[in-house]
């Protein structure tokens, strides 16, 4: 009989519209878009909630960018050293360590693979002088260095280069010239930033003279180039009397020969000369930069896990901050609860809205973070040109994937107790 | 046709160990489009029948059926659903949300209708201008006066098209003047045809009903028409 009559809302109501069970795309935009108004509404507590993921995110991620820049310097290094090259050094086994002393490889072995193995076209000796300092005087200006024996070949092999005066000559090493060229640290600590060219250095009562002064290196900062520079032969000669010196040797192969059967030469040359027996181990290493660029990477790896695992933390410490003004939030807003489940909304719908606002704090702080890296590598980079650093694709991925799995995992809580709040009591809650 | 038909519906809580009856075998039946006051003393049992009639609580025992549909079984899905369709609550304290605007709380049972923006606003905005807020649609809460929050909270109630709108005190909270502008509004909306219960304790709101449902200890005393 009624439904003669005018329904009273008609004019304003949706009794024309068929009902619709909101599917999961409606739901979600509305959630979307509470979640937005809710945020912004509470703009300061949200902002102050997304810095703990922000933080943690760029922790993370600027580890990996850094490590990344690392290796990737490291390896531009052996790639300088070039595809054909093989590097020689003395190897001290763990049992040989107990025993008090140490494998070398002498001037003499040396000698014996410059003139004993074919198919070498250069090498370069890097020849460290005995103990771990040495000291090197200009006047009352003292610097504990690293002294290096080498020769003319010694740019190219290290991919490292003169970057004032003139680097030491093939004739500077025959005739034993007491020259040096200064790491650029070294320089630097001796008072001879500039003009050093032509100034005497008292090494351990030697005086050389000063030919060059080498560009910095940069990336392990300024000690990696507290080092001076001398010939080969004239080191050799400071320290002839010595037993102890210890030679690495950087070569390059003659042009189609086999890497491998170069190192084999070496290998078994060295080993009848070290006097090993068959069975027994190498106290030496012959290695291609691919090797030692493999072993650098596998290190680089295994530290940017730990250093990534480490700083994750910083992460799950964020996701608390979450979940703890999610709960905070979800107490304070009881009584909207009840109003939203007195006027229809279901257990899902309150879910969904609470754990969107989760995601959505969550994602905005790793977004932020990743934001904040980018400006942060943008500045290193620019800041120290020798090293580049940039934050891979992958880890921008993974904050992101991170930072969701954050929200959803530390929002479910609060979500739940939200929707499983019952609708009088949460009417009655003042 | 019969909206709202109790029959032996009891409500017990627990206090302690003691189980504590607020409702007792009540037996109601509300005819469409009836205009109905629910009156007793506090802790007469009002507040629970009318959560049980708006579907925010169920029986502990008896049956209720709300415009043709057993609710005392249903899930608590389901009852989100009937609360969304079938009725419009008005409370005492408006119990609007404090962060939203009145178009945006009036808005707010449509989205649970799947109802897109524009189409939630129109409605919304319809329904405001029907109880006189045209003018302000984005006041928060705390802009409006306790009668014009109430008339936002009747506007929210009906822009749904319930078939019964609940009223629990709703002028509890209001002076004479937006007491006098709320009951006309429930009046006239009877007046169209739209079923409301009101539940109060005052005696001049319980006369604007046709008939007058009296709870003394969770039974019904007595039902006169007025």
């Amino acid at each position: 009989m009624e439904t003669s009559r005018a329904s009273p809302a008609s004019s304003a109501s949706a009794a024309q519209t068929p009902t619709r069970t909101p599917g999961g795309a409606f739901t979600f935009v509305e959630s979307l878009r509470s979640a937005w108004e809710s945020l912004r509404g509470r703009a300061l507590r949200s902002f102050l909630s997304t810095l703990g993921i922000a933080i943690g995110i760029v922790a993370v991620t600027m580890v990996v960018a850094l490590m990344q820049g690392v290796q990737d310097s490291t390896f531009a290094e052996f790639e300088g050293i070039g595809g054909t090259g093989l590097t020689v050094t003395s190897y001290t086994s763990y049992e040989v360590a107990l025993a008090n002393t140490a494998s070398r490889l002498t001037p003499q072995d040396y000698d014996l693979v410059t003139n004993h193995v074919d198919g070498i076209a250069s090498m370069t000796p890097v020849l460290t002088a005995p103990g771990q300092w040495a000291e090197v005087r200009n006047g009352p200006q003292v610097a504990p260095v690293t002294l290096f024996g080498t020769t003319h070949t010694y740019q190219e092999a290290n991919s490292a280069y003169v970057g004032e005066g003139r680097f030491i000559s093939f004739s500077d090493d025959q005739r034993r010239r007491r020259v040096a060229v200064l790491g650029h640290e070294a320089a630097r600590l001796l008072g001879l930033s500039d003009g050093a060219i032509g100034q005497y250095i008292d090494a351990g009562g030697e005086w050389l003279q000063v030919i060059g002064v080498m560009e910095p290196r940069g990336i392990f900062g300024p000690s990696q180039d507290r080092y001076v520079l001398l010939p080969y032969n004239t080191l050799y000669a400071m320290h002839g009397a010595e037993a102890d010196l210890d030679i690495a040797i950087r070569l390059t192969i003659v042009e189609g020969e086999e890497l491998d059967t170069v190192r084999g030469r070496i290998e078994r040359l060295l080993r009848r000369a070290h006097g090993i027996k068959p069975g027994e181990d190498d106290d030496f290493m012959v290695q291609s930069p691919e090797e030692l660029g493999d072993v650098f990477e596998t290190i680089g790896n295994v530290v940017t896990a730990g250093l990534v695992g480490i700083v994750s933390i910083s992460l799950i410490v964020g996701g608390i901050g979450i979940m703890n003004i999610m709960l905070v939030s979800v107490t304070e807003r009881t009584r909207e609860i009840g109003i939203l489940k007195a006027i229809g909304a279901t257990r899902r719908q309150i879910l969904l809205q609470f754990l969107t606002e989760a995601i959505a704090l969550s994602l905005l702080g790793g977004v932020a973070g990743v934001a904040t890296s980018y400006a942060l590598c943008a500045l290193i980079s620019a800041l120290m040109p020798n090293f580049s650093v940039a934050v891979p694709l992958w880890a921008v991925g993974l904050a992101v994937g991170f930072t969701t799995a954050t929200g959803i995992g530390f929002g479910i809580m609060p979500a739940s107790k939200a929707a499983n709040l019952h609708p009088i009591e949460a009417l009655r809650y003042e | 046709m019969t909206l709202i038909e109790m029959h032996g519906v009891s409500k017990f809580f627990a206090v302690g160990d003691e189980r504590v009856a607020a409702l007792r075998d009540i037996d109601l039946a509300i005819e469409r489009n009836e205009y109905v006051a629910i009156v007793g003393s506090s802790g007469s049992g009002k507040s629970t029948l009318m959560n049980i009639i708006g579907c925010l609580d169920q029986p502990s025992q008896g049956r209720y059926r709300l415009n043709g549909q057993d609710v005392q079984s249903l899930s608590e899905n389901a009852l989100a659903g009937i609360r969304n369709r079938e009725v419009g609550f008005v409370f005492q304290s408006f119990n609007l949300l404090s962060r939203a605007t009145a178009l945006r709380n009036v808005m707010q049972p449509l989205v649970y209708r799947g109802l897109g923006f524009d189409e939630r606003r129109r409605a919304a905005a319809a329904a405001l201008e029907r109880v006189g807020l045209a003018d302000r649609t984005e006041h928060l809460p705390n802009q409006l006066s306790g009668g014009q929050r109430q008339r936002v909270a009747i506007a929210r109630a009906l822009v749904t098209s319930p078939s019964i709108m609940l009223a629990d005190e709703p002028t509890g909270n209001l002076d004479a003047y937006s007491t006098r502008q709320v009951m006309g509004l429930f009046d006239e909306l009877h007046g169209l045809g739209q079923t409301v219960v009101v539940v109060t304790h005052e005696a001049d709101i319980a006369a604007h009903c046709g008939r007058v449902v009296e709870l003394v200890d969770g039974r019904v005393q007595c039902a006169r028409s007025a």
